[in-house]
């Protein structure tokens, strides 16, 4: 006869990450995350066309406030992500192992994905000063370029590293003042919402970050035709899908960043979703 | 009770101007062009050629190859063998002395290409003197003085260039485009195929002559002429590494489309519906030559034109008075009189074009003004235009007519004016007028679009970065963002 | 019912003046240099530089003028240039108060009228009575015109009420001599505070506005011009009055002359290109215009020694 278990755990329901909300999907469809021996993990929302334009809204809403917060704002709020994944980091380590992640491994990425943070936390009120210009014109006036955020990103997360491939392209895109839609890795999505919730906690405004769980083929067209997306970051080297992201761009000419790897650290990853504004004014009495 | 008659000015003046032509001695264009390709010119594959013509006159000017897909190709394989064979192994510094020759002999022969600049387009002789052809003379000083110092534009990064350019650019500034287009690609290392557009290819054919009178190396730049087909073929040439294209944005949608998945780097310079936005407390005689500048500078051919104006309440009457005044004095006419304001619309279709939105303006309920100026009977012609009480939701605000014509509506508050200014896709260009700062600041800040005219309009610099957020397109040219698109950061 | 026993306010008349408008430097100087790119040839520049002959003040201002100087400057304004038959006469001579009567004699019959500067010229640093009584003084000497200047040390303190009172005043003082207000904008620095004089001087009775008094530099320059034909064009739409301008002092070649004309004909238009609303201050100006003149009618380059000096 089996002992009575002294404690049944509570199990955690992973849901979408939609305007500082989560919500399930408005579909109700789910699909199962295993782990390597079968085991179910989670039922993870399959995240439909709606739930997609719903966060494409949230990410609109939050853009302007967001791209107008200060820089030093920007920076310590990522800094803050960072402090609450560090707390945290047992639970990413022991979500990216039960996806079947050695342990090595899982500490090395989650450690990255703090790190990253860091340092993009860093260049929030920095890479305007690098980037950033002063023309000497001919004429009597006064002309400097600077950077503004291109508006709303959206994000095709790796399939891994499934956290640092969201960290490594949310990062520059929100340090730079834009906000994003991100759809998380597919096949090894758990972090994806613990991730939603270390931002949940951590200040960010609602809808600066939006994160879908889902099927990449089903969203995929999705995320390259939205008319109010203005620039897309597709991770992976599916020359399909790539040709499926950049013709989708076209329709609006979005900015299209292909990244083939979440890895290095990078200012110039800022730089791919921003606008160079150059104003001009005469010098006169 | 009879009204008070309003007191008026009357500009039509006992004394006036007389004809005052630039002369065209001096000048020579042969009566036919071929492709400039490897260095030399030759002809075009089938034998094929069209006529450029006199906006101003319906004259032939002469006859120019069409460049078919093998002429293309012989381009793009003299760019790749120059690349491969000398651009790629000249030092940078003796890279920037040939862009440095350049700018200085196009400096020397300064009144030839504008000259033919006017005859070619239509532009008035004033423009392309004083700002056409000084413009592209100073983009390549600019860029050449670049070529050594590229370490110095990327901090952390070693830029190597991309290889062979595809640059493919419009009829409205021909000789500065190729100028925008050809300077930076050069200075960053990369060797060019450029195609004019059909109806001014004239003066990117005089620059390859001058390319070629001052030595530069074979196949460094080509220049294929011909119209949307030799355009495409340029695009979707295998060998190309960059597309560089500056038009309107139906097409530049279609090669963003086209280079999906080819792995080619491409900076798109589109089109644009600028605001400009007047405040009450603007100095208002300024604002009205800066909304002069802003419609009537080169017919109004102009991607960053600042074709919607949004007048604040208070001082509408009085600024559409002094517009209308300011229009008065305009002179419409013969491309070379130095007194010419307004020259001739390019070409007929675009004239086409123009008048159709003439009528759209007037049927969508806008209230049509246009100056009282005679224009030449032969010819392309438009007068100065206003559109009074326009809309949001009219066509001759939403899409670009690209023409001498200005749709005027008015604005309450400050933020009135931002959201309407940014309710469009485009994003390229914008005016703010007013005497205070801090709402100077705050308005150019919440313009989404990549120039910002500040007390001032349509002003352009090698130094300062120039190109459009949203549909306006995407990548920089001038400065040193614009050498970003011809670089890979290693 | 409460009621207080105040003194009649009266509203100053400067409260009538309209706010003027800011103007920028740079935009000015960017549509002085359209009006200098204006290219005229043949009969246009016959037609401008005759016209630009009828619109001079012929002027003699030194310390060291004498009633011989002012009778030899009459001469030349009778006799321009003999040789070149049917030009205009020259607008007026302008000279010191104390040389009217030589000048009104010299001219007599000529139909050239005297304009004489006045109100403690060129720094108006004197008593305000004083500055009238000679105001008066020149009229009554024969002067048609009065070339005022303005106290710039009041105006500059931001005493508009003082500039306004002093023009109003000074207009008063010359009864049907017309009034030209010297602004010294060279003085004033800055193209706004050029503006807000300009339209003070208009409201305040002024018949002209004239930049300069030639003795400080910057004098006439076609940037604060501009700005003044600006304020005249203003207080005319506002008003219906049409008033003059003068531009005085550094313009010496006829090529600068005629962007001085493009400018009024594409500020003012047709109602203001006649020497009634019109005049340039100068002294070697006349000249110039003369020998292009001849240029013009003989097709050869000439000769300034074949131009008789004032």
């Amino acid at each position: 006869m089996k002992k009575p278990v002294e404690r049944i755990p509570v199990q955690k329901t992973y849901k979408l990450y939609i305007g500082g909300a989560f919500p399930r999907t408005e579909s109700g469809r789910f699909y199962k995350v295993e782990d390597g021996r079968g085991k179910l993990l989670a039922n993870m929302c399959q995240a439909s066309r709606k739930d997609f334009r719903n966060a494409v809204v949230a990410a609109r809403k939050a853009f302007s406030d967001w791209a107008g917060r200060s820089a030093y704002n920007r920076g310590q709020i990522l800094y803050r992500v960072a402090e609450i994944l560090e707390t945290r980091r047992d639970q990413f380590i022991a979500e990216l192992k039960s996806q079947g992640l050695p342990i090595a491994a899982a500490r090395d990425e989650v450690d990255q994905s703090i790190e990253q943070l860091v340092y993009y936390a860093g260049w929030a009120d920095k890479y305007q000063q690098i980037f950033s210009t002063v023309n000497p014109v001919s004429s009597s006036h006064f002309n400097f370029s600077i950077l503004e955020p291109t508006g709303v990103a959206g994000i095709l997360a790796p399939a891994t590293p499934s956290l640092l491939g969201i960290v490594a392209t949310m990062a520059p895109v929100v340090c730079g003042g834009n906000s994003c839609v991100v759809l998380a890795s597919e096949t090894k999505p758990l972090c994806s919402i613990t991730l939603a919730e270390v931002l949940e906690t951590s200040d960010f405004p609602a809808g600066v970050v939006n994160i879908l769980t889902g099927t990449r083929s089903e969203l995929l067209e999705q995320f390259a035709t939205h008319m109010d997306i203005n620039a897309i970051v597709y991770c992976g080297d599916d020359a399909a899908e790539l040709r499926v992201v950049q013709e989708g761009a076209s329709l609006n000419v979005k900015r299209v960043v292909h990244c083939t790897d979440t890895t290095p650290t990078d200012p110039y990853r800022i730089l791919e979703a921003q606008e160079v504004k150059t104003t001009w004014h005469p010098i006169g009495a | 009770m009879a009204k008070k008659k309003k007191p008026t000015l009357n500009f039509a003046t006992d004394w006036s101007y007389a004809p005052a032509p630039e002369s065209t001695d001096h000048v020579t264009i042969e009566n036919r062009y071929d492709l400039f390709i490897g260095g030399k010119f030759v002809p075009p594959s089938k034998g094929n050629y069209f006529n450029t013509i006199n906006p101003a006159t319906e004259k032939r000017l002469s006859s120019v190859a069409e460049a078919e897909k093998t002429d293309v190709n012989r381009a793009v394989k003299a760019a790749r063998t120059a690349y491969d064979k000398y651009w790629s192994k000249l030092t940078a510094t003796e890279r920037g002395k040939y862009i440095f020759r350049i700018a200085r002999v196009l400096q020397e022969r300064a009144r030839e290409f504008a000259v033919i600049e006017s005859l070619d387009g239509g532009k008035p002789i004033r423009e392309s003197r004083d700002i056409d052809v000084p413009l592209a003379a100073a983009h390549f000083f600019y860029y050449a003085g670049w070529a050594d110092k590229l370490e110095y534009a990327f901090p952390g990064r070693t830029a190597e260039p991309v290889g062979v350019a595809g640059q493919v650019i419009p009829w409205n500034f021909p000789l500065l485009m190729a100028a925008w287009k050809i300077a930076p690609a050069l200075a960053a290392g990369n060797t060019v195929v450029l195609k004019p557009a059909e109806t001014t290819p004239l003066t990117a054919l005089k620059l390859a002559e001058l390319l070629r009178d001052i030595d530069l190396p074979p196949g460094v730049v080509n220049i294929v002429t011909g119209a949307g087909n030799t355009g495409a073929a340029l695009v979707n040439h295998p060998g190309i590494d960059k597309i560089a294209f500056t038009g309107s944005t139906a097409v530049g949608k279609i090669i963003q489309k086209a280079v999906a998945g080819t792995g080619k780097k491409y900076t798109l310079e589109l089109g644009g519906k600028a605001a400009n936005i007047v405040f009450e407390d603007a100095a208002i005689d300024q604002a009205v030559e800066g909304i002069v500048n802003g419609i009537f500078f080169n017919q109004g051919h102009v991607c960053c034109a600042g074709s919607r104006l949004f007048v604040q309440e208070s001082i509408h009457d009085e600024l559409i008075d002094r517009l209308k005044d300011r229009m008065e004095t305009l002179i419409v006419g013969d491309p070379l009189d130095k007194n010419t304001d307004i020259g001739a619309i390019n070409s007929k279709m675009q004239l086409k074009r123009i008048n159709a939105y003439l009528k759209i303006g007037t049927a969508e309920g806008a209230e049509l003004y246009q100056s009282a100026c005679a224009v030449p009977e032969k010819g392309y012609w438009c007068r100065p235009t206003l559109f009074l009480n326009a809309s949001q939701s009219h066509r001759i605000v939403q899409e670009e007519i690209f023409g001498p014509v200005l749709a005027v509506q008015t604005f309450r508050t400050v933020d009135e004016a931002i959201s309407k200014a940014n309710n469009t896709p485009f994003g390229l260009s914008a005016g703010v007028w007013s005497d205070k700062g801090a709402k100077v600041f705050k308005v150019s800040n919440k313009m989404r679009a990549g120039v910002v005219w500040a007390n001032t309009f349509n002003k352009f610099d090698p130094s300062s970065p120039f190109g459009g957020y949203k549909e306006s397109g995407v990548g920089r040219e001038g400065g040193v963002h614009g050498l970003l698109p011809y670089v890979r950061l290693t | 019912m409460i009621s207080f026993s105040m003194p009649a306010s009266r509203t100053h008349p400067l409260a009538e003046v309209p706010t003027s408008p800011s103007v920028d430097q740079t935009g000015v100087e960017e549509r002085v240099a359209r009006f200098k790119t204006r290219s005229i040839k043949e009969n246009a520049k016959m037609g401008a530089l005759e016209l630009i002959l009828s619109m001079i003040d012929l002027t003699t201002l030194e310390g060291m003028d004498t009633p011989a100087k002012v009778r030899q400057l009459c001469a030349k304004a009778m006799h321009l240039h003999d040789e070149l038959p049917g030009l205009p006469q020259v607008a007026a001579i302008c000279v010191y108060p104390t040389l009217v009567g030589t000048a009104r004699n010299a001219l007599t019959g000529s139909g050239i009228k005297v304009a004489s500067v006045a109100t403690g010229f060129p720094s108006g640093q004197m008593p305000l009575k004083l500055r009238l009584a000679e105001t008066r003084s020149a009229v009554s000497e024969g002067a048609d015109e009065v070339d005022m200047v303005i106290s710039r040390g009041r105006f500059l303190r931001g005493e508009y009420t003082y500039t306004y009172d002093e023009i109003a005043a000074v207009k008063q003082a010359c009864g049907d001599a017309h009034l030209k207000v010297i602004l010294e904008t060279g003085e004033l620095q800055t193209l706004d505070n050029v503006r807000r004089a300009s339209d003070i001087a208009l409201y305040a009775g002024g018949d002209f506005i004239k930049t300069s008094t030639g003795k400080v530099q910057p004098s006439a320059t076609m940037e604060v011009t501009l700005v003044m034909l600006q304020a005249l064009r203003d207080f005319y739409r506002r008003t219906g009055q049409i008033r003059g301008m003068k531009p005085a002092g550094g313009i010496s070649t006829a090529k600068l002359a005629i962007s001085y004309l493009v400018m009024l004909r594409e500020t003012l238009g047709q109602d203001w290109l006649t020497p009634r609303l019109f005049r340039f201050g100068a002294s070697r100006l006349a000249n110039d215009v003369l020998l292009q003149i001849a240029k013009q009618r003989t097709g050869v380059y000439q000769s300034a020694d074949y131009f008789s000096e004032a």
